[in-house]
């Protein structure tokens, strides 16, 4: 049974948003609406004072809240452990906005584009209808996935099947795989540090670990 | 841990939630009331105009919410979907139930039949029981998932409905009896008790600074105007003052204009989201790994602790 997770090393990231950029070409999210972001948070008190960036997005729970609440079994929560929507059956009722403790959801109701009420070509050719009214969050790439297991190919290694902020990030901060396999890159990262995951306490289990130091 | 200031607040911070809106709220305020109004009609023994007029008020409520709710939905034209998860989303389960109270309700209307009245206010119970779990659901809004919420929710629904009943009862013949007016007395007690109990239950176990702020500001006016005001008037009632259907529905008009402030405030205006938090800073260099950050909140629980 596979199980994907991204592993986030907070030492690396630079908060250069690369990350944002490649999901939001990658998924043709709508003007004002990030599935994944880069926090730039300054925390303590003068002199001790620490800028730490912080990478979110939906963080595929293994017990994810969204999904028990959801009414029309739109959310649901695959073998590989990636949390999906279909669009076809969700019908916006924002109940899993509200389950969900990572800010991870938003419902866009009506087309946005960058100027104004008149899509560019190239947001014209990539509008989905499908995504209006509806739940949306990040994916982890899940048409990726699929293909990976079409092929054979292995996520977080080949990059065709790697989610695209993953492939973009500079630092090498975010690590994607399955953490089942035991040589995957993820399971070796987590085996080296220390780590957390944002909100365990709810009990989501989600499947996003955040490093921070070595082990 | 030393106090942590965040530039980011907007990002990071505790927001107040914007999908659930007046339409949302509409359901759960009309809703609790008419599921609360069911049951308190279906235990009064009232007589049957009194409780058919009672019925058709609460199915009106319920009805109205429903219909607020639709106009909210991002995709109306799918609602049918929402039966589609009944084993784990209670929201399914409140659909479900309408279904049943209008079932119920409707014959029981029509009928005046005591075992459909006794039903509808069972299934009455059962609407305004499932609207409670719907918010305790949301781990996103921690004023909603705290367990206390479930019981506030209910007491203040029973409440309404006790009030609403109130109401009613005063317009007709007989008036309010000694007995609805004793358990009005008992239900706005039961709330107050409750409310207590929820706000001391969040301020134990933690919640965004700002959702307190708006439960605190409401605490003293919720006392007053909810509470002590309306008990007032039912104990004057009760003590045989002249003018007994009037002070009854003065009393009802209290004890629901102030539930629907409660759920109004609490569905909309203190419900704040989770945020996002740092439970460990990271190393960087050869420094020491940092504290933890959780912009928004006082209280850093023990799994947020250094």
């Amino acid at each position: 049974m596979k199980r994907y997770v991204m592993t986030i090393d907070l030492r690396r990231c630079v908060g250069c948003q690369t990350c944002t950029a490649a999901c939001k070409g990658a998924n043709a999210t709508p003007p004002g609406i990030q599935w994944r972001r880069v926090l730039d948070i300054e925390s303590g008190e003068f002199p001790d004072v620490r800028r730490t960036f912080l990478p979110v997005a939906c963080m595929h729970c293994g017990n994810p809240p969204c999904e028990a609440v959801c009414p029309t079994r739109a959310t649901t929560k695959r073998a590989d452990g990636l949390v999906a929507i279909d669009y076809d059956l969700c019908i916006g009722c924002a109940n899993c906005v509200m389950a969900c403790p990572y800010d991870a959801r938003s419902i866009v109701h009506e087309p946005r584009y960058a100027y104004g009420d008149v899509p560019m070509a190239a947001e014209a050719k990539r509008f989905d209808p499908a995504r209006i009214g509806v739940s949306m969050k990040c994916t982890f790439c899940k048409d990726r996935i699929d293909l990976a297991a079409r092929t054979g190919q292995i996520p977080g290694v080949d990059h065709e099947v790697t989610p695209a902020c993953v492939n973009s990030c500079i630092s090498g901060a975010m690590q994607f795989g399955d953490i089942e396999d035991p040589d995957s890159s993820v399971s070796r990262m987590l085996k080296e540090t220390q780590h957390y995951r944002m909100h365990e306490e709810l009990g989501t289990e989600p499947g996003v670990y955040y490093i921070w130091d070595k082990s | 841990m030393k106090s942590s200031s965040l530039r980011a607040v907007d990002l990071a911070a505790p927001k107040q939630q914007r999908n659930w809106d007046w339409r949302a709220a509409s359901n759960f305020i009309a809703g609790g009331a008419g599921g609360g109004l069911l049951l308190c009609a279906a235990l009064a023994g009232l007589d049957g105009f009194a409780t058919r007029a009672a019925i058709l008020l609460a199915l009106i409520l319920i009805g109205s919410g429903l219909t607020c709710v639709w106009f909210e939905i991002g995709r109306p034209w799918r609602a049918m979907n929402v039966y589609r998860h009944f084993s784990s989303s209670w929201m399914t389960r409140e659909a479900v139930v309408a279904l049943a109270v209008f079932g119920a309700g409707g014959l029981a209307l029509l009928t005046g039949a005591s075992m459909l009245v006794v039903l509808a206010g069972i299934l009455g119970l059962g609407f305004l029981y499932s609207q409670a779990r719907i918010l305790a659901a949301n781990k996103g809004i921690p004023v909603w998932r705290h367990p206390a919420s479930i019981t506030l929710m209910v007491a203040t629904g029973l409440a309404e409905g006790a009030g609403l009943l109130a109401g009613v009862a005063a317009f007709t013949a007989t008036g309010p009896g000694s007995a609805l007016l004793l358990g009005l007395l008992v239900l706005i007690a039961a709330r107050a008790w409750f409310w207590k109990n929820y706000l001391n239950g969040l301020t134990a176990d933690g919640a965004p600074d700002a959702a307190l702020r708006v439960l605190d500001a409401l605490s003293p006016r919720l006392l007053l105007i909810g509470h002590l005001l309306p008990a007032l008037v039912v104990v004057v009632a009760l003590a045989g003052m002249p003018g007994r259907a009037m002070l009854a529905l003065a009393a009802g008009v209290l004890v629901v204009v102030s539930g629907w402030t409660l759920k109004y405030t609490l569905v909309r205006r203190a419900a704040f989201t989770q945020g996002l938090s740092l439970q460990r800073l990271p190393v960087r260099g050869k420094g020491p790994a940092g504290p933890a950050a959780k912009p928004g909140w006082k209280i850093v629980h023990a799994a947020n602790k250094v």
